[in-house]
């Protein structure tokens, strides 16, 4: 099916944000303004984009500990992201959640949560609040191949079978869960071969590949909408950083030894940007200049939310104490 | 006043609930069977749609009922047994809990979780617990403890309205117990105690089976002229502190009776508040009757040693006199 060239630029604008977003946080690591856990997706951006594309804007999103790139390929705004980030009351979550819980409601974002595995159910039952509302959404799920050995994995794609849930069940396969590879830790070569299990489909797609993986989520999401039921998307591809940013890793951006330089440079080669801005010029969507002012205008983007970020102000210290129900308790 | 027992409670305050908002709908194993009789007759009346049996599956469907309040829903999970939970801890504590307070207030989760604590009737360790102090020590849960088929009633369709997740602990000893239930509509709102017998010597504090047991006991201590006021918090999140120091205020001497373990028990929290708030109302050192920090053992002579009895409340009221 043909693509718009407005969104084919949109999926190279939402790339480039991501990409420039986690450098940013990589940057703000390392000066110790941004504290705990930074898992970045560097290497990741054409997976998040190319699946967040394929819906329409208000489908349910849920994703993982890896948490930047979903919102903002979902299409969040990036201010609330980053000042998040850096604990501010403007945060989107008021500074109550820091990198590893993203979530923006407004854009059908639900939250990206920390625990492996712990988001496939609650994917399945925004699947299945969305057919009992009758409101025509699907619910995306990411997960990563670490998550793929959870029980939750299991439990989540049988329920979505039996009551054929509108769910789309992206595993980002990256090879590693933290410094475990997939090779030794799933039972099988594909995880997309887990589908037949649960009589659902089952594709394996190459995650640098933005288009490739925009349209085997479309037809997954087409096939949710018409009541047929939930997929499951492989998307093979690769981090680029560590595990998480920080003191524990020492070889971040480097070839590790659980790695090894040939088969991390081999994915190097394969950096999503680089193939699609290549591809679009080659397509004649955009020249090299545009394609260089939307990386300017991206870079700019997240420059201006981290200025944001630290002109807002911290939370009021008595806000932690609030918050806990939507119902608050009288008694 | 006609009266119900406390199953028939739990059907009517589903099943006036599910009538009067479509968004409520209610999901287990077992379901549709209905094999305690609580959603007896519910899949003729809602259909399969909005009473969905589920496979077993705790962590998954548990997981399933959260998505779906984030999106609006407001579903009832039903355990059938309070042992199951454990499998499914980590949708409770890391998703049900956390998202409202993580999420920055963005996220609702109009959860109602239910399960019915057996214990008492030889079940054994793995089918006997009543885990309700492990989740009062996760914020963001709010626990109801119903001792009554009219607090049950009233406190379930409470819980139902909630915007946040609520527990619902069904005590296992009380089910077929009976008690009156007006026929139009009520609410017992989640957070107010009750003083379930007025008295001026000693406090007993009662957690669901356990109320029952402090009444026996409470007539049994007026036999010996000593008056017991007994006391249910109903709620064990948000606690109803008030209605315990008052009443401690006046009684200068305090009883808690609880069916958990005693180690770190609903009745530890009861006690720890009162010690901190309530120290200088009391004439005695506190009494926690509660189960022993063993497993339940499976012969009915050895499991009938654990659990706090009418006697060893009588007994833990003697000291506070002595």
């Amino acid at each position: 099916m043909k693509i718009s060239n407005e969104t084919l630029i949109e999926m190279l604008r939402r790339m480039y944000r991501i990409r420039h977003f986690e450098e940013k946080v990589i940057e703000l690591v390392a000066a110790g303004e941004l504290i705990g856990a930074a898992h970045t997706s560097i290497g990741e951006e054409a997976t998040h984009v190319g699946a967040c594309m394929a819906l329409a804007p208000d489908d349910y999103e849920m994703g993982t500990h890896r948490s930047h790139g979903h919102p903002i390929a979902k299409g969040a705004a990036l201010k609330p992201l980053m000042a998040e980030l850096l604990g501010r009351a403007t945060g989107v979550n008021r500074g109550k959640s820091g990198s590893m819980h993203l979530a923006d409601f407004s854009i059908g974002s639900l939250g990206e949560t920390s625990i492996v595995g712990s988001g496939l159910p609650a994917a399945a039952g925004a699947a299945l609040g969305a057919k009992m509302l009758n409101n025509g959404k699907v619910s995306l799920c990411f997960f990563g191949d670490g998550a793929s050995s959870q029980g939750t994995f299991h439990e989540s794609m049988n329920l979505a079978s039996i009551w054929k849930l509108p769910v789309i069940y992206l595993c980002e396969n990256n090879g590693y869960a933290v410094t475990t590879a997939a090779s030794y830790s799933v039972s099988v070569k594909d995880v997309a071969d887990r589908a037949q299990g649960y009589d659902m489909p089952g594709v394996v797609v190459d995650g640098q590949d933005v288009i490739a993986v925009y349209e085997v989520v479309q037809q997954a999401a087409e096939r949710a909408r018409k009541g047929n039921g939930p997929s499951l998307v492989e998307a093979k591809t690769y981090r680029y950083r560590e595990h998480a940013e920080g003191a524990m890793f020492e070889s971040v951006g480097k070839a590790s030894h659980y790695r090894g330089d040939e088969e991390y440079n081999s994915w190097l080669k394969r950096d999503p940007i680089i193939l699609f801005r290549a591809k679009l010029v080659e397509m004649g969507v955009i020249t090299e200049a545009q394609a260089d002012d939307l990386n300017q205008e991206t870079h700019e983007e997240v420059l201006e939310a981290v200025t944001y970020a630290k002109e807002s102000p911290l939370p009021e210290q008595q806000e932690a104490f609030e918050g806990l129900y939507s119902t608050p308790i009288s008694a | 006043m006609r009266e119900l027992n406390y199953l028939q409670a739990i059907r009517e305050a589903q099943f006036e609930e599910m009538k009067r908002d479509p968004k409520v709908f209610i999901m287990g194993e077992d379901i549709t069977y209905s094999i305690y009789g609580t959603t007896a007759g519910f899949l003729e009346e809602f259909g399969a749609e909005r009473v969905r049996n589920t496979p077993i599956s705790e962590s998954g469907f548990t997981g399933v009922g959260i998505g779906a309040a984030l999106v609006g829903m407001r579903p009832i999970v039903d355990y059938s047994i309070a042992s199951f939970i454990f499998v499914a801890m980590d949708q409770l504590v890391s998703m049900a809990a956390k998202a409202t307070y993580m999420y920055g207030g963005q996220a609702k989760v109009p959860i109602v979780f239910r399960a019915v604590m057996f214990y008492g009737g030889g079940n054994a360790a793995q089918h006997s617990d009543r885990p309700y102090p492990s989740l009062m020590n996760v914020p963001g849960l709010k626990i109801i403890m119903p001792a009554t088929p009219y607090d049950m009633k009233g406190l379930l369709k409470s819980a139902i309205r909630d915007d946040d997740p609520v527990f619902c602990f069904e005590d296992g000893t009380v089910l077929s117990s009976t008690g009156p239930v007006p026929e139009e509509e009520y609410l017992v709102p989640i957070g107010i105690g009750d003083i379930k017998r007025e008295g001026t010597d000693v406090t007993i504090v009662g957690i669901a089976g356990c109320v029952a047991l402090a009444l026996q006991a409470a007539e049994a201590l007026a036999q010996e002229g000593i008056s017991a006021e007994v006391i249910d918090p109903r709620t064990l999140v948000p606690m109803d502190k008030n209605i315990i120091l008052e009443s401690v205020s006046k009684t200068g001497r305090l009883v808690v009776a609880d069916p958990a373990h005693k180690t770190c028990s609903a009745a530890s929290q009861v006690a720890a508040i009162v010690a901190e708030e309530g120290f200088w109302s009391l004439h005695a050192p506190i009494q926690v009757v509660a189960t022993a920090d063993v497993q339940i053992p499976f012969s009915p002579t050895l499991e009938q040693q654990v659990y706090p009895t009418k006697e060893k409340i009588v007994e833990a009221v003697h000291k506070t006199m002595a």
